[in-house]
């Protein structure tokens, strides 16, 4: 029955990745979870391609060119997108820079710092162009689930995955809500 | 013999005196109805709508509608959550929430309503405002990022501490909290932490600056038991974990 | 120093003149703004001293209302009237013709400070538009010749009592009467029947003629009346609805320009039914050209006993009427934000009950009643109740004014008795090709053809008077999405549904009508205009909805044609969230860019 097992990938776009060091925190648990699902493109696998899957895992929100292009090809790919924290699901502190033009952001890394020789800032092709704000990932895409947290805590990633895998509506207990 | 007069809280029996309205005669029968705005200490205001339950097929504010005898009240009900949680999620996007960035966050009744009603999202595309912080004051902050527009300061301000502090100005989507002087800022005011407006934010827009995160994230009053359960964070002494400075 | 004394003396002088009194605060400020062009913050200070409350408090009625300034305006202020039949009228060309030969950005100030252009909710001049404002006085029937000479007229300093007249002309537009437009009223009539007869008698004839809200509403005026004639208190108040903010109506504004003394008489009489000796006439801001004549209109009366103490010679029957200038701001059409502003506040509606009819304006019984509705009632004081009630229907006795504009060849003011078939009326008007009619404004209901047969009243389909016709060759989305903007601008802001969900739904119709849209926003709307519809504080945001809602449902084509064949489209433009970063780098390789080719690509 190795066959039927689930395909995962997971993905951190503008995050601090906590929300994959906490899918870490499942410690023994990752166990179980390996007997139940295959992961595909995810850290965790350190894959860059991603294939065919059933479920996606997103962390971070939407803050540049490349995380776009990451959250399309997941959504395009997973047959569920699920948004894991609180940057996905709102922009999380990376978001705090919406208060500011991108333009004071920008020059206040690259150009105003002491002793700068021929500050500018970058062009590089090579470099994800940015955002004027970071957006959560509901807004560019359809998501089926959210989880919240910074991060969801590991009994909530647990309680979430295991419910989703057995087919069941997800449904956590009060103490695994939080957006902290 | 003179009856009590009587309506019915999704079922249960709820007594009332005249002039109760549901809000009130469902917290003397220690039924808890979710509310931002309302605190039992001010006249009802009215603009949250989360307190939105079903009067005899209508919904209606609890915490503005008279209670009448022989009401059908249903608050917890599929239909009535899922417009609390929408209410909840237009305060959400509305503002500037950053839960993982305020010191409030595990004491904050906006943040524990949303636990209450299932909201596991906002949903709705964020507006981002920009607002700004106030720090003038030698005490206190003010965040207005985070403000519901509840007017709570503002009434407590006024009614209470006599100080008239508050205002809220602009229309619509524009509206905004003010701070009553030319200059709008705090530390221009005779505002003090033990101010009755200090102590009725059910958000984190008015805080301390000289005590943060003395009780851990994870151990903090909504963080094990749910709001209806606990009560307001208005209404609890520091020792239980609520906020208030005197 | 000197030019700031000035400006404490003027504020002083019309403080004063207005007995220093808070309740007068919205009256003061439009004074002050009438001249120095908007309020600084200096003069608020001022006025807030001289009022004994605080600067915050004035601001926040400054801030509230659309008319007050606090920021530098033209000494010309040209708004034109943004609803969508001045929209159909061509306002746009117009508008932006306008600010260009000016040299001004439109919602801009000209560098000298000489001119403003903007725009602003309907002004009630549907049936002769494209319609504007300068410096509150309303302009008609606006055309590019018409705009070169008012540039000319601008540029050279012209003061506005030197303007031509017919720019300023507002005409009628009477298209059919019945029992209220059409027979004659001799002055007094109503007044000798009530002293005559009694106020009982006369309560009488309003419960037997059946009379009900003509706002729109419905209630049951006689029942009003009796509530505040029954209420405890010495002092009581009677209040006309003349807020007529509604798109697309403009009944009132003929009935206060043509038939002034029938509202003041039916205000009169039911001053005397219910024992009040002082009444308001809560006037839309954007009708301050006819203030002067319905001032004029008080005085004749009380010269001739009609009006003020002794009125027809007893002593007891005293009764007086002031008028009450609006700022621009719908949501005062709503009858307690309407007494909150009449008592200097911001229009925010009140937490009800208690009703007006027991605690109004400054706490005291208080009937609210709309135009019509006064008009009415003085007929059914000299007529009789059964004489009004011979007309109409089951449930909607008498007639209704219905403000017809759009497509139609004969827009203007028509009186059916109610019962009449919308049908009939496009017959009457002239609408020949019609797709679907906003009724009651956009707060009502859009109504398509299949709907025709309906017939106008209370137990069909009730309205406040507003009926425009949008034919065959209009985009039934322009409109929705100009009454959801107008809704975002006209919202109060005190509740959450309404403060939020206008400006939430507003970005789904923009994004619709600008064909980003998908099935999913169609559903989100529903969702969205529910929450809306059952959770909001007052009327404003319980109808914000309605015309989404009954749009999807009656004109499911306009919305489908326009959509995404995916499954779901972003919140936002992403190529041009992009657009700082290019400018900022100077980038412009293809991974600069998230264009439709690229989206179109990577989206499932």
């Amino acid at each position: 029955m190795i066959e039927s097992k689930l395909k995962v990938a997971t993905c951190s776009l503008c995050g601090c990745f906590g929300c994959h060091m906490s899918l870490l925190d499942l410690d023994e648990r990752l166990f179980d979870l390996a007997e139940k699902v295959e992961f595909d493109r995810s850290p965790l696998t350190d894959l860059k391609e991603l294939g065919e899957c059933d479920i996606g895992i997103i962390e971070g929100g939407i803050a540049n060119v490349e995380n776009v292009h990451t959250l399309l090809e997941f959504r395009a790919r997973c047959k569920i997108l699920i948004a894991m924290g609180a940057c996905a699901i709102s922009g999380g502190i990376p978001a705090m820079r919406n208060h500011y033009e991108l333009k004071d952001c920008l020059e206040e890394s690259y150009t105003r710092g002491i002793g700068l020789v021929d500050a500018q800032i970058p062009n590089d092709p090579e470099i994800p162009l940015l955002l004027d704000q970071v957006h959560p990932i509901h807004e560019v895409v359809k998501i089926d689930y959210f989880l919240p947290g910074c991060p969801p805590s590991a009994d909530t990633i647990w309680t979430f995955v295991t419910q989703l895998l057995a087919g069941q509506p997800i449904a956590l207990p009060y103490t695994q809500i939080h957006y902290d | 013999m003179s009856e009590e007069p009587r309506f019915t809280l999704d079922g249960r029996t709820v007594p009332f005196q005249d002039g109760q309205t549901i809000m009130a005669a469902a917290l003397a029968a220690g039924i808890y109805i979710p509310h931002l705005c309302f605190n039992p200490e001010f006249t009802p205001h009215g603009s949250c709508r989360v307190c939105l339950v079903k009067v005899n097929g209508r919904m209606q504010a609890s915490c503005t509608t008279p209670a009448a005898a022989g009401q059908v009240v249903q608050s917890e009900i599929d239909e009535v959550r899922e417009i609390r949680r929408g209410l909840l999620q237009m305060l959400f996007v509305e503002g500037n929430h950053v839960c993982p960035a305020c010191e409030k966050s595990g004491a904050c009744q906006l943040q524990a309503v949303a636990y209450y009603v299932g909201m596991l999202a906002p949903h709705y595309t964020h507006f981002y405002p920009r607002r700004p912080v106030d720090a003038s004051h030698p005490d206190a902050l003010i965040d207005f990022n985070r403000c519901i527009l509840c007017e709570l300061c503002v009434r407590a301000s006024r009614e209470v501490d006599g100080k008239n502090v508050f205002a809220v100005q602009g229309r619509g989507i524009k509206a905004h909290l003010v701070v009553n002087t030319p200059s709008g800022k705090l530390g221009a005011t005779d505002f003090s932490l033990s101010d009755k407006a200090a102590q009725v934010c059910p958000t984190g827009t008015i805080l301390s600056k000289h005590s943060g995160y003395e009780i851990p994230i994870g151990q903090r009053l909504y963080d094990r038991k749910p709001i209806n359960v606990v009560g307001d964070v208005a209404a609890l002494a520091v020792s239980k974990g609520g906020r208030r400075h005197d | 120093m000197a030019e700031s004394s000035t400006l404490a003396q003027t504020i002083r002088d019309i403080v004063q003149r207005h007995q220093k009194l808070p309740t007068r605060l919205l009256q003061i400020l439009r004074e002050v703004q009438d001249r120095l062009t908007w309020l600084s913050t200096e003069a608020i200070n001022v006025v807030a001293e001289e009022l004994g409350i605080s600067p915050a408090k004035v601001r926040s009625v400054a801030e509230f209302y659309s008319f007050l300034y606090t920021a530098p305006r033209g000494s010309y202020d040209i708004l034109f009237s943004d609803n969508i039949t001045d929209r159909m009228l061509g306002n746009r060309e117009l508008l932006h013709y306008l600010a260009d030969r000016l040299g001004v950005a439109i919602n801009g100030t000209r560098a000298d400070g000489r001119v403003s252009v903007g725009t602003t909710s309907c002004t009630g001049m549907c049936d002769q538009g494209p319609a504007a404002l300068v410096n509150g006085y309303a302009l008609t029937r606006l055309t590019k010749p018409r705009l070169d000479r008012i540039v000319e007229l601008v540029n050279a300093k012209t003061p506005l009592e030197q303007w031509p007249r017919e720019f300023f002309e507002v005409v009628s537009n009477i298209r059919r009467a019945d029992i209220l437009l059409g027979r004659h009223f001799a002055d007094g009539a109503a007044l000798r029947a009530v002293l005559k007869r009694g106020p009982e008698a006369i309560l009488e004839e309003m419960v037997k003629s059946g009379l009900r809200g003509q706002g729109g509403a419905g209630f049951k005026s006689a029942a009003k009346w009796q509530s505040c004639r029954n209420a405890p208190g010495e002092v009581k108040y009677v209040v006309c609805n003349a807020d007529e903010g509604e798109p697309g109506t403009f009944k009132d504004r003929v009935l206060m320009q043509d038939y002034a003394d029938l509202v003041f008489e039916g205000m009169t009489v039911c001053g005397r039914v219910i024992g009040a000796r002082q009444g308001f006439v809560y006037l839309r801001g954007e009708y301050r050209y006819m203030v002067d004549a319905l001032k004029a209109t008080l005085q004749r009366r009380r010269e001739a006993g009609l009006l003020g103490a002794a009125i027809l010679g007893d002593a007891s029957f005293e009764f007086d009427i002031d008028i009450h200038l609006g700022a621009g701001a719908y949501v005062c059409g709503e009858e307690s934000a309407l007494i909150e502003s009449l008592e200097g506040k911001h229009g925010v509606p009140r937490i009800r009950p208690p009703f007006p009819t027991t605690h109004g304006y400054l706490n005291k019984p208080t009937v609210v009643n709309n135009v019509e509705t006064f008009a009415s009632a003085a007929k059914i004081a000299v007529e009789g109740g059964n004489w009004f009630a011979s007309r109409g229907t089951a449930e909607s006795k008498g007639t209704k004014l219905l403000s017809l504009s759009g497509d139609c060849e004969r827009p203007g003011i028509y009186e059916y008795p109610f019962g009449v078939t919308v049908r009939q009326v496009l017959e009457d008007c002239g609408a020949r090709d019609a797709q679907g009619i906003q009724m009651a404004g956009p707060a009502g209901h859009m109504i398509s053809a299949k709907l025709f047969d309906r017939r106008i009243c209370f137990e069909d389909l009730a309205t406040g008077g507003s009926f425009m016709v949008f034919d065959q060759r209009r985009d039934i989305l322009d409109g929705i999405r100009n009454f959801a903007h107008f809704f975002v601008h006209e919202s109060c802001g005190f509740c959450t549904p309404c403060r939020v969900g206008t400006s939430l739904m507003r970005d789904l119709v923009d994004k619709v009508h600008t064909g980003h849209g998908t099935r999913a926003d169609l559903e989100e709307m529903r969702k969205l205009g529910q929450i809306m519809r059952v959770a909001s504080h007052c009327g404003l945001g319980q109808t914000a909805p309605n015309p989404v809602l009954d749009s999807l449902d009656q004109f499911p084509e306009s919305y489908e044609r326009r959509l995404r064949s995916t499954a779901f489209e972003p919140a936002f433009d992403m190529n041009a969230a992009l657009e700082q970063a290019r400018w900022l780098t100077g980038r412009t390789d293809p991974d600069a860019y998230l264009d439709e080719e690229i989206l179109s690509r990577a989206m499932p």
